[in-house]
């Protein structure tokens, strides 16, 4: 599955203008406490979360995660999504939760960890 | 490990400067893709490089990160002033934080840095002199395979 597919079948929000949707995604993780996804995540995951703020970037980056996927209709705060476009992180949005997200990205095959 | 074969780089961390946070783990692990080491030993080292920096931000004023690189290993050693930690057992142990509410809110303080740090190295020492500050030694074995 790439990012484009999930994008539009779920009908995501995209936050990061420019940035490439062809990307491969394995899987998932959800949590809103950082060093859990830096211990838990996999490279290409999906990172559902309720953080807006810029540190969500580096973690990103340094787990090589597909995109992260703001929940609950959350937007990124301005420094984060310049941040973001910078460190070529994809940030995604959408408007339900992330229990009802991940149901329905474990319905379209993704797995967790 | 012959030490004058190895590549030296030193960054600075500031506490408290989480603007910048995450900023010298980013550095290094673009410096190891660049040696090409494999995928593994780069996330391994830009996990440790990042748990270890923001520690640094989080509790100590400031701190030097010293990388060293060999075909056969990388070595980090976080060198920082701040109060140390009175008890390092404690502070290993996952879960255990004294991360403040402000930080809480950020996602920091899940109590998993350290045991991270661990579980992404091959040997981690730490040694610390509370009122002054703490050590890290971090050591991460490549598979040996270096193409550049
Ligand atoms: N460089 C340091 N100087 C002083 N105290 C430290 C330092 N590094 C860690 N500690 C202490 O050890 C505790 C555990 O650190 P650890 O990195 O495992 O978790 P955390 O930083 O609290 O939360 P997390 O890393 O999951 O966001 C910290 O809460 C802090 O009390
Ligand atoms: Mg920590």
């Amino acid at each position: 599955m790439t990012l484009d597919e999930l994008v539009s079948r779920l009908d995501l929000k995209v936050f990061t203008p420019g940035l490439p949707l062809d990307r491969p995604v394995r899987g998932g993780y959800a949590s809103d406490l950082l060093s859990d996804v830096v211990g838990h995540a996999r490279p290409d995951d999906l990172w559902l979360t309720m953080q807006v703020h810029p540190n969500i970037v580096a973690v990103a980056a340094l787990k090589e995660l597909a995109a992260v996927v703001l929940v609950n209709g959350r937007g990124p705060a301005p420094e984060t999504l310049e941040l973001a476009v910078r460190e070529k992180v994809l940030l995604l949005g959408a408007g339900i939760g992330a229990f009802e997200l991940a149901g329905r990205l474990y319905g379209l095959g993704l797995k967790g960890s | 490990m012959a030490s004058e074969e190895a590549y030296r780089r030193e960054f600075q961390v500031k506490g408290g400067d989480f603007a910048n946070a995450g900023a010298a783990a980013c550095a290094i692990k673009e410096l190891l893709k660049e040696f090409g080491l494999s995928p593994r030993t780069v996330r391994r080292a830009a996990v440790a490089a990042y748990e270890a920096e923001m520690n640094v931000i989080m509790y100590a004023r400031k701190a030097r990160i010293g990388l060293a690189v060999t075909p056969r290993e990388v070595r980090l050693v976080v060198d920082d002033r701040g109060p140390g930690i009175a008890d390092v057992e404690l502070a290993m142990t996952e879960g255990y934080s004294t991360a403040t509410a402000e930080m809480r809110e950020l996602g920091f303080g899940a109590g998993m840095g350290l045991p991270n740090i661990k579980k992404n190295s091959d040997r981690f020492e730490i040694v610390s002199e509370p009122g002054r500050g703490t050590r890290l030694d971090i050591l991460i074995r490549t598979n040996g395979h270096v193409t550049s």
